[in-house]
């Protein structure tokens, strides 16, 4: 059978439903800019907006390039190494992304920045400053990397060990056989993997507005919160849309169209893990370094301010387990239909390549790329329209994280159908079954691993989701982050501690259970 | 191999055991305003606030127990409610706006969505805090001020007006939040009196004499307490609430700079939406926030200004509200608003 086959009508069909919810908010944008078209262009094609874009754009390069320094050598350490701990590195290592970035920015502050922690424990006058792009830099990278990690990890399972065994037979060193058996068959999900880290970056506005950094959010958010000009707002946003298409364009070049699938039947044979030697020393030090930085510390701080039992008093542990409940209800809805969608997409995307499949893909992506308030926005603006039924509903907040967190699932999906063989599913064809039936009864189970990591990664931002929780939720509904914005809005971050505390432990549980399901996989 | 449908269906069990969970355990839990237990049945009136729980609660609920309804809040930055009223249209379910800034009241108003306060509400507080057609009506006040690390700089040698803290003994020890809407608002004011040249000329010496740009003001204040910055532009109470919260002990203090547009009245405002069908329920929670009752509790609690008539300011409030100047109620405008950021920009302050 050849590669171009045509895909299931109900696949197409459920694809281009998937495609045209994403593109909601996207579309708002255009009926905004179409009220006044002039205006739009100006600012979207003005000297600032270039400038600021050129800014974010270096800004993106750097933490994308610093995850992949983080996140690859700690996948693998922590798959296919003896490393002592490994699942524990690896649950500690996927923590950080259940931080906040506005969190975690003012955690950086109080720890490294002037007169902070840091510097009262060395006792020196001054610490060079964490402002600006370096800060920006450092958070961002720490607070992401995660993103990356969770796929490749996914990936590294999956991986055919017949390869590198013969490769280590033929007398290659271990590092010669990663560079040249094991890093090509990661590229697509690094790729994949980069490509969130780089959506997540443009679109995030807390950690750069509190670390000083003017990126091309920060402009989006004077143009509609200081001089409430939706029309500049919208046109901005575009910008970031058509940046986005520019980042997909990339990923799929540099995922490239390799066959990195197995050839052989059947399944995986355990992998022997790489013994290291006295090299889990440094690998140790490695891991450990990260988490230090990334978890330790932001959680000792929070701990820290938890213990001094500043409170203004809202927090007690009843409102605190019913808070807790409603952020694991929306995660739990938008981490199960968002990975639902996301295998959809990522099925077309992989197993039927065309052109309707590709822009099935690319559209599936315009959520993410924007700020939360236009995703916001654009859903009060259709929904108040055409169904106000279901306005400010649990329905629609689900309805919102997912579209806004699908990108998230599709990445990690697609990597792990690229390394499934299609003659599996062909073969099942052949016995006679039906598309859904393979789809159901082959395609799932073997793509888990990815589906696994798509669901967590739109569970742990769900978990942190702020400003589209505050717009759209039913009134009165409050989560986790709705109450730590609640207690920072007046700058006290202390008594923010304890709500965030707790996001972070019920984020840990399934967290672990996902890590410990992906290492079941077959 | 396990077989597969059993391992689909283990996906999706992991995936929706959360879920389950929480829905049959506890299902969604809501609470409103104050968290009072005691909330009347009768479901009354909807507000978007963007105030948060502790400025707004205790005042929601005077007003829940008097007139015996349940008020629904939704709570969310300023901004943030104004577009959605404005994407909202016809069809919002909001009754009340309270808005914390007064450039989002006045986008609301512009965009045609406010309703006229009958007189007698408008009536309540003097025709300087309240807008000049009678859209929206101010409830509290917090002025623009000069805060200063007491451990380090003395009152006294602090300028008669922020013009002052261009001076090179200033450099590189100012805080700012030019992408703030009191900040913005400031300038405007800035702008009506002295005109364009002379505060683009103030804006650009800033920058110069390295003035620190926050995104906010209590960024500011944390800053100043910290030794980061000796001085900051901010808004009073944002100190205030942080005195009550850290003790007497705490290093920033305010001033109120007493030349030129040294301090300016900054409004936090409310408005009754036009789409709204409880209109009389809406002008009557309204009375409710501006009766001597809600307006003590506002300046006690978060040391704000009461704009109603005939309410003391807190004794904390050393000094009196007629020497604050307000922007003139017309320049709440949002082309104002739009050259001002112009400006800025220009300036290379935002």
């Amino acid at each position: 059978m050849t590669a171009a086959r045509r895909a299931p009508f109900w696949l197409l069909g459920a694809g281009l439903l998937i495609a045209a919810a994403a593109v909601l908010p996207a579309t708002y944008l255009v009926v905004v800019i179409a009220g006044d078209l002039s205006a739009a262009l100006e600012t979207a094609f003005s000297s600032r907006a270039f400038e600021t874009l050129l800014r974010t754009a270096a800004l993106t390069a750097a933490v994308v390039a610093a995850s992949i320094a983080i996140a690859v050598p700690i996948g693998w350490l922590t798959v296919r190494t003896d490393l002592p701990g490994r699942r524990l590195w690896a649950v500690l290592c996927t923590l950080p992304l259940v931080i906040p970035s506005y969190v975690g920015a003012y955690l950086l502050v109080a720890a490294l920045g002037p007169n902070g922690m840091l510097q009262e424990a060395l006792g020196v006058d001054r610490l060079p400053s964490i402002y600006g792009f370096t800060g920006a830099w450092l958070v961002l990278t720490l607070f992401t990397f995660p993103l990356l990690l969770i796929p490749l990890r996914a990936t590294l399972r999956r991986i055919d060990p017949q390869l590198e065994d013969a490769a280590r037979a033929m007398g290659r060193s271990p590092l010669e056989v990663f560079r040249t058996v094991v890093l090509p068959q990661l590229r697509p999900v690094i790729a994949a993997g980069s490509l969130l880290v780089a959506l997540f970056v443009i679109s995030d506005f807390g950690a750069v507005s509190i670390l000083r950094f003017h990126s091309f959010t920060s402009e989006i958010y004077v143009a509609y919160q200081s001089s409430f000009d939706r029309v500049a707002a919208a046109a901005l946003g575009a910008v970031l849309v058509v940046a986005m298409l520019g980042l997909l364009l990339v990923s799929s070049r540099v995922r490239g169209s390799k066959t990195v699938h197995r050839l052989g039947p059947g399944t995986l044979r355990p992998t022997q893990p790489y013994r290291l030697g006295r090299w889990r020393w440094p690998a140790i030090g490695f891991c450990s370094l990260i988490v230090l930085v990334a978890f330790v510390l932001p959680v000792g701080v929070l701990i820290y301010w938890a213990s001094k039992g500043i409170s203004t008093g809202s927090t007690s542990w009843n409102t605190i387990a019913a808070l807790g409940g409603n952020s694991l209800l929306i995660a739990a809805w938008a981490a199960a239909i968002g990975a639902i969608a996301a295998l959809v997409v990522a099925s077309l995307a992989v197993r039927y390549p065309s052109s309707a499949a590709r822009l099935v893909e690319r559209l599936s992506h315009a959520g993410y790329a924007l700020p939360g308030i236009l995703v916001a926005l654009g859903l009060v603006f259709f929904a108040t329209r055409a169904v106000p039924a279901l306005y400010q509903t649990i329905t629609l907040l689900v309805f919102a994280m997912t579209i806004h967190y699908l990108p998230l699932a599709i990445g990690p999906i697609a990597s792990s159908l690229v390394q499934l063989s299609p003659r599996i599913e062909e073969a099942a064809r052949g016995m006679g079954r039906g598309p859904a039936e393979v789809f159901r009864t082959i395609t799932i189970p073997l793509a888990r691993g990815g589906v696994m990591a798509g669901a967590a990664l739109v569970f742990l931002h769900a978990m942190k989701e702020l400003t589209v929780t505050l717009i759209l939720s039913p009134i009165g509904f409050k989560t986790l982050a709705t109450d730590i914005w609640t207690q920072t809005t007046f700058g006290f971050y202390e008594a923010s501690a304890i709500p965030a505390l707790v996001l972070l432990a019920v984020a840990a549980v399934p967290v672990y259970l996902l890590s410990e399901q992906g290492a079941a996989a077959p | 191999m396990i077989h597969p449908t059993s391992q689909a269906k283990r996906l999706l069990a992991t995936l929706l055991v959360f879920a389950a969970i929480v829905l049959a355990g506890c299902g969604f839990s809501t609470e409103d305003s104050g968290g009072g237990s005691n909330e009347p049945d009768t479901e009354g009136i909807t507000l978007y606030s963007g105030r948060i729980p502790a400025a707004i609660g205790p005042a929601v609920d005077m007003y829940e127990a008097a007139a015996d309804r349940d008020v629904q809040v939704r709570f969310a930055e300023t901004a943030d409610l104004a577009a959605t009223l404005v994407e909202e249209g016809d069809a919002s379910p909001a009754d009340v706006f309270f808005a914390q800034e007064p450039g989002a009241i006045a986008a609301v108003a512009e965009a045609g969505l406010l309703t006229k306060l009958p007189q007698d509400i408008l009536d309540l507080v003097p025709a300087r805090y309240r807008d000049p057609e009678g859209r929206w009506v101010g409830v509290t006040g917090r002025a623009r001020v000069i805060a200063y690390n007491r451990d380090v700089v003395k009152e006294s040698e602090l300028p008669p007006s922020p013009f002052g803290l261009t001076d090179p003994q200033w450099k590189d020890r100012v805080g700012w939040s030019p992408a703030s809407s009191s900040m913005q608002e400031y300038v405007t004011a800035l702008r009506a009196k002295y005109g364009d040249d002379r505060t683009k000329q103030w804006l650009e010496e800033m920058v110069d004499n390295g003035a620190v740009s926050f995104p906010d003001n209590v960024t500011i204040r944390d800053a100043i307490a910290k030794g980061e910055i000796d001085v900051g532009l901010i808004n009073h109470y944002y100190v205030a609430q942080a005195i009550s919260e850290e003790g007497p002990d705490y290093p920033v203090a305010v001033y109120f700079p007493p030349g030129g547009l040294g301090s300016l009245m900054l409004l936090t405002s409310v408005g009754v939406l036009e789409s709204s069908d409880r209109k009389p329920e809406a002008f009557t929670f309204v009375r409710s926030l501006l009766s001597p009752k809600s307006q003590a509790f506002f300046t006690s609690s978060s040391k704000e200004y009461p704009l109603a008539k005939g309410v003391e300011p807190d004794p904390a409030l050393s000094v009196p509200i007629a020497e604050i100047p307000v922007s003139d109620s017309s320049l709440v405008d949002l082309k104002e608003l739009q050259g001002t950021i112009e400006l800025m920009k220009e300036a290379g302050a935002l």
